[in-house]
């Protein structure tokens, strides 16, 4: 594995690792010195275009714990705002050879461009409204922690799939763990032919019940403004998820941040069945393991694999398109 | 009309003897092998193999039974010329178009500024007059700057040169203002030509809508953000007896507005381009910015009634919408990337590969389409018969090429086609009686 771009890369076999080697890395979150030197001398670059608190220093969190050297690149107040370009922004800090790049872009395929820019490892953090892998990993995990396994297991993904790279990565992954997945949520935020993708598709939260586990997304307030949905009042009284709604039994997940009182009832944030602070705990772990894997572990990258030039171009081998 | 609508740099009439090429028009009825031979520029002799003896000292071309089609005529190219220079300008467009076999393009006005006054028209047709490979076509806009709200001066733009009127790369979102341009036709004349899109449906879109643009998390472009505008404009035009022409149809819903139009009696005409004919929304999954255009490349179903419209002629012609973007435009992620694939010098290898090899189209039907853009805006039709100019283009229909092997013609390389292996080399482009284009590794005999 030479990259992270899309959970689509990775089959269960190696979703598995990854999940088990984080299981690992969690009895270091244990000790008192939380760090192993497994990444030593290495260096990860974070490079964030969009605003992210909690992606962000989870990440740093994992490269330090592995000893790597982290460097955090914000976009605000740099060279990107005086118009560089996100090609040329990446071949200039490709020069200080970074040995692995955590990338946070608003555009779907972000990523996988930059990939083929510079020979760092690249790890998506959320390329537009299209995935987010790590995110599908570290919810895997919190799952298997929590019911041991998810072979079989209903999983409901309720609210505003249409923008949600979160719902995008995890439909995938989850499925690919053997779960069965519905998406849920008014159907302006349903993207037509979803469906492709495996999933159920219901407008209405009436089978909620059937769910083992329920994973409610964040509704952004700026959702209103083009009339995706007509009021959030009218929203979280379609598909918040309340104690009326979520069973004892079931499990509830958020990837953050939660709006209290539209997509989740303060109640249920609280309650025993909530596992979103276990997610942030997985967050570190998995991310350790991704970054593991990338640089030291199985797909292991020779030794001070790093671009020849600045400005080296990777080639990429490219299959030879048939016309439709 | 006052002005000669086609525009063409300085040239020299062509002398040529095309020895035993096999001739394809068939408007003229023609399908075997001849000599055709070509003095100032007009097809002066057409007979047997062998029969011709050309003047002493005329250049021989030995054709091998290769093809000799009629060249074709595109409608919608975009030569970026004034203000956009960087992607392509008159000369690099014209030569990108002659390579690609055509002998004449008309240019779309969204340039910078918009092709929207007669002075402005002028000035850009003095300079394809001095710079243009292959005679020029100008289409000037609806309405000033493309802004939907005022109509140009149309009357003064037809007297000026211009061949008809588009917003193109936006719709007349206004039924009034359409409505406006259609009663102004009935003056001035000059075919409407409309990009149909209605950007209350496309907004915020990349790509066609449906289970790819779903994968991807890309914001998508429904199938009826252009047909309910091609079925509003078949009404209004049909209501006020315009003449109109839709660009690059891109769905099922939009042929069949055009045929019941049609059939109603509507003075209608479409056309499609070679990536709608050829790639579908599959093709976006890598998003690889050369497959991002408007409209956006459709899904298989769409795809496969586009292909039954052009074989059953609801769609008239073929157009590339040539639309060069600098590689810092394009290598840009996806989202962030502008519309337009370049198709002149790909186009009749591509659609040869896709369409004819396959058994989809005969040779003769897409030579037919590939000509016909040129009646549909009062243009003359390349025609192989004695006392034509020499609009001519031969071909090598079992050279294989691999597209963008040798680099481009056109200033941009942002071809959706690039790096497929194609079969359908062109050798040699006639345009208006001058020789245009030759391929470089093609040996032309000197008797």
């Amino acid at each position: 594995m030479n990259h992270l771009l899309s959970i689509e890369d990775l089959d269960r076999e190696a979703i598995e690792r990854i999940v088990s080697q984080a299981a690992r890395f969690a009895e270091v979150s244990d000790r008192e010195i939380k760090k192993v030197p497994a990444l030593r001398g290495r260096m990860v670059l974070n490079l964030f275009y969009e605003a992210s608190t909690r992606t962000r220093s989870s990440f740093e969190l994992a490269a330090k714990r592995l000893s790597a050297d982290v460097v955090n690149f914000a976009v605000n107040g740099s060279s990107v705002e005086k118009g560089e370009s996100l090609k040329d922004t990446v071949l200039t800090l490709s020069a200080h050879k970074p040995d692995a790049i955590v990338l946070r872009t608003p555009w779907a395929g972000a990523s996988e461009l930059v990939s083929r820019w510079c020979s760092a490892a690249i790890v998506n953090a959320g390329d537009g409204k299209h995935e987010h892998p790590t995110q599908a990993l570290l919810d895997v995990y919190t799952l298997r922690e929590r019911l041991g396994g998810i072979d079989g297991a209903s999983i409901w993904i309720v609210g505003d799939v249409a923008h949600s790279r979160v719902a995008r990565s995890n439909i995938i992954a989850f499925q690919r763990m053997g779960a069965r997945v519905t998406v849920a949520g008014p159907p302006t935020l349903i993207p037509r032919e979803i469906d492709a993708l495996g999933c159920d598709v219901r407008y209405t939260l009436d089978e909620l019940g059937t769910a083992d586990v329920v994973y409610a997304l964040r509704m952004q307030r700026e959702r209103m403004h083009e009339t995706w949905v007509p009021s959030l009042r009218e929203y979280a009284s379609w598909y918040q998820i309340n104690g009326r709604r979520l069973s004892p039994r079931q499990v509830l997940m958020h990837p953050g941040p939660v709006n209290r009182g539209v997509e989740l009832s303060g109640e249920v944030v609280d309650s025993p069945q909530a596992v979103i602070a276990e997610q942030v705990q997985a967050g570190v772990v998995v991310r350790m393991a991704v970054l593991y894997e990338l640089l030291a572990g199985s797909g292991m990258r020779p030794q001070g694999a790093s671009p020849g030039s600045a400005g080296a171009r990777v080639p990429r081998p490219v299959p030879e398109p048939q016309l439709a | 009309m006052a002005a000669n609508p086609l525009i063409q740099g300085p040239t020299t009439p062509a002398e040529l003897l095309l020895r035993d090429v096999h001739v394809l028009d068939p408007r003229a009825d023609l399908d075997a092998r001849h000599d055709v031979l070509v003095r100032g520029g007009l097809i002066a002799e057409l007979g047997e193999p062998g029969a011709i003896d050309g003047p002493e000292g005329i250049e021989t071309v030995e054709g091998a039974g290769r093809r000799l089609l009629p060249a074709f005529v595109d409608p919608h190219v975009h030569l970026r010329t004034p203000g956009q220079e960087h992607k392509e300008d008159l000369e690099t467009g014209t030569r990108a178009a002659a390579a690609g076999g055509f002998g004449a393009v008309i240019a779309m006005p969204n340039t910078d500024p918009v092709i929207d006054s007669a002075p402005l028209l002028g000035s850009l047709r003095d300079a394809a007059a001095r710079e243009a490979r292959v005679p020029v076509g100008f289409l000037a806009a609806i309405t000033r700057g493309l802004a939907g709200e005022e109509l140009t001066e149309m009357a003064e733009l037809r007297e000026q040169g211009a061949l008809g009127f588009t917003d193109d790369g936006r719709p007349v979102s206004s039924a009034g203002m359409l409505r406006k341009a259609l009663q102004y036709q009935r003056l001035c004349g000059g075919v409407i030509s409309l990009h149909e899109e209605d950007p209350t449906l496309s907004h915020g879109g990349s790509m066609r809508e449906g289970a790819v643009s779903a994968a991807l998390g890309i914001g998508g472009i429904p199938t009826v953000s252009e047909s309910t505008m091609v079925a509003r404009d078949a009404e209004l035009a049909m209501y006020e007896q315009a003449r109109v022409h839709f660009q690059h149809l891109s769905c099922a819903a939009s042929v069949q507005a055009v045929a019941h139009a049609r059939a109603a009696g509507g003075r209608i005409s479409a056309e499609v381009t070679p990536h709608h004919l050829l790639l579908t929304d599959e093709s976006v999954r890598g998003l690889d910015t050369r497959m991002k255009m408007n409209p956006p490349l459709a899904g298989e179903t769409d795809h496969q009634a586009l292909i039954a419209g052009l074989r059953d002629g609801t769609i008239d012609c073929v157009a590339t919408d040539h639309a060069p973007h600098a590689r810092e435009e394009k290598e840009v992620p996806f989202e962030q990337a502008p519309m337009g694939t370049t198709g002149l010098e790909t186009a009749f290898a591509a659609l040869y590969t896709g369409l004819v090899l396959p058994g989809e189209l005969s040779l003769a039907l897409l030579v037919q389409r590939m000509t016909a853009g040129a009646a549909l805006f009062e243009l003359p039709t390349p025609t192989i018969a004695m006392g034509e100019p020499a609009n001519l283009t031969l071909v090598d229909l079992d050279a294989e090429l691999l597209a963008g092997e040798r680099g481009w013609e056109s200033r941009s390389e942002n071809c959706c086609f690039a790096g497929r292996r194609l079969h359908g080399r062109v050798l040699l482009t006639l345009a208006a009686g001058a020789i245009v284009y030759r391929e470089r590794v093609f040996s032309v005999v000197a008797a």
